[in-house]
């Protein structure tokens, strides 16, 4: 990550430190909150005081260049990554779709056996695991497959898969669990433009049904498009906020480190404005 | 040549009983190594079984030297290492590779050290490296046969973890399993697949046996259970066509035993049904010119 050596105070920027920018209110249950998130990874801070929220049926999107930290503030907020100050409330289970390069690919398993991984427990040597998943697991697997309408493709090899269909398989993996919340890293990354709007459906359904999503990327096409809310991050939150107040072209100057005839800044402009 | 009607004959032969034990230990370790080896081989690992089948050297040459049981003498060594290398692993500064290899030409130059000191050196040293089938005693028979069942019996148990933890790491430990230790888990089957081995096989070769029954069984099939089930279906009949051909042409066992496997994979990968060269070659459809 390359940490901006000089960064600019937001126009909009209020005195909160963890969350700057637009105000919101919702009447939406939230069901994870994260509060001033600090992390260090190797001997330097990464995550800085970071606080996002996600809501009950709500799409929130983390943006922010590559090396922001937006990975590690999806790990922080599971607690895969040790916080050096913050806390984190949750209420229900969290589903975690990791980017699909931490994957092996090549690995011989079907779209129902990856799915139904979603599951395992963490209880090693309880010997009921013998007996195989059990009917009520079954059906899970098959309601989650559905979900991402992957049901009809269960029995085919991973490996053999288009990648807009490899990202439904995780997707289906991450909701096996019933989460009140998904967390997405880089979703839309490698995917071509009608698997980008396969996702963007899903995840507008997915709210649609009550899940609350937070999804991180630095796409900002299909993003922007389907968010309910945005936080702009480069190692700390530069501004949260409905994609509609966040105008300023300074915030995303200052979370992209770009200049001001920049193209970004034109195609942040049609969705904002 | 002795005829496979000979070679039943003298396996019933009570003048050739280690014949029968040889056979018994071969099919029982070729199988654990194999099932074992899909892990293996799918998660890339081949350098680590290489580096436990040499790290248990040392075990088996010290209790050899002491009289001890020379499988607990390996198991104990291989456990050490496959335990260093989880661990010394997660290191930043150096790649796990290194680690790997400093450890195994270590843990195999001390064996080469302290078998030195046993009398009748050099045969023993010859029997350890490249394997033997005379001289394996029953109890020896009945530890194989307890450890292929607890090795078998631990993977089953463990299956749909190291498979989470195989496929994808990060999200394995998002889910809460214990990774590293499921790791160790993983080195220790190894260990103990290698050293139920390295009697009839040798420990040089035995990375053979964790490496090409499970590599030909990837090119056969697209399923984990499947491929292992081939895999070990391979190694079994490896190891019996290969205790026969050495019984027959008068071969050392354990490089005959390598060789047919060798064979297999080397078939499979010409002829497998979807991924085969041949079937990538002949299968694969002309290009037309597309139609103005």
């Amino acid at each position: 990550m390359t940490a901006p050596t000089a960064r600019r105070t937001p126009s909009t920027a209020p005195s909160s430190a963890g969350e700057r920018g637009a105000t919101e209110t919702t009447d939406a249950r939230t069901v994870l909150e994260g509060r001033g998130l600090s992390v260090s990874l190797g001997g330097r801070r990464v995550l800085e005081d970071a606080s996002i929220r996600a809501d009950a049926g709500r799409i929130h999107v983390l943006l922010g260049p590559n090396g922001a930290g937006k990975t590690t503030l999806l790990r922080a907020l599971q607690g895969l990554v040790p916080r050096e100050a913050g806390e984190v409330h949750q209420d229900g289970a969290i589903g975690y779709v990791p980017q699909r390069h931490d994957i092996d690919w090549d690995f011989p398993v079907t779209a129902k056996d990856v799915v139904q991984l979603g599951l395992v427990q963490r209880r090693l040597l309880d010997v009921r695991r013998l007996l195989g998943p059990t009917r009520p697991q079954l059906t899970a697997v098959a309601d989650a497959l559905e979900r991402v309408r992957m049901l009809d493709l269960r029995d085919r090899p991973i490996g053999e898969m288009s990648g807009g269909q490899r990202q439904r398989v995780m997707i289906a993996r991450a909701l096996v669990r019933r989460p009140s919340v998904l967390l997405l890293d880089e979703p839309f990354t490698g995917l071509d433009m009608p698997s980008q709007e396969l996702l963007s459906d899903l995840f507008r359904d997915l709210a649609a049904d009550g899940c609350a999503i937070i999804m991180s990327t630095h796409d900002l096409t299909h993003a922007l498009d389907i968010a309910d809310r945005a936080t702009l991050l480069n190692r700390t939150v530069i501004a949260s906020g409905a994609p509609a107040e966040l105008r300023d072209a300074e915030l995303w100057q200052s979370t992209f480190e770009v200049g001001p005839t920049s193209p970004l800044l034109r195609q942040i402009g049609a969705f904002t404005c | 040549m002795l005829t496979p009607l000979d070679f039943l004959s003298d396996l019933t032969n009570p003048l050739l009983s280690f014949l029968p034990k040889a056979l018994l230990i071969s099919v029982l370790s070729a199988i654990v190594c194999a099932v074992v080896g899909c892990h293996v081989v799918l998660r890339g690992m081949t350098f680590i079984g290489d580096a436990v089948a040499h790290a248990v050297f040392p075990g088996i040459a010290l209790a050899f030297v002491l009289q001890g049981s020379l499988l607990l003498g390996g198991l104990a060594a291989g456990a050490v290492t496959a335990v260093l290398i989880a661990v010394l692993g997660t290191s930043r500064r150096l790649r796990a590779d290194s680690i790997i290899g400093v450890l195994m030409v270590g843990m195999f130059a001390a064996g080469i050290v302290i078998m030195s000191r046993a009398p009748g050196y050099s045969g023993s040293l010859t029997s350890f490296l490249f394997g033997s089938i005379t001289g394996i005693p029953d109890s020896s028979v009945v530890v194989v046969a307890i450890g292929s069942l607890l090795v078998l019996g631990i993977l089953m148990l463990l299956h749909r973890d190291l498979v989470a933890v195989g496929l994808d790491r990060g999200y394995a430990q998002a889910l809460g399993l214990p990774v590293l230790l499921l790791d160790i888990a993983l080195s220790v089957l190894v260990t103990m697949a290698v050293v139920m081995s390295i009697q009839t096989i040798g420990n040089i070769l035995v990375i053979a046996l964790l490496v090409t029954p499970a590599a030909a069984a990837r090119m056969l099939t697209d399923r984990l259970v499947p491929m292992m089930l081939t895999a070990a279906g391979i190694g079994c009949g490896s190891a019996v066509l290969g205790i026969y051909l050495s019984w027959a042409l008068d071969l050392p066992t354990g490089g005959v035993i390598v060789l047919v496997c060798t064979a297999v994979f080397a078939a499979a990968w010409a002829l497998g049904p979807r991924h085969g060269v041949l079937r990538r070659t002949v299968g694969r459809a002309p290009v037309s010119a597309p139609a103005a």
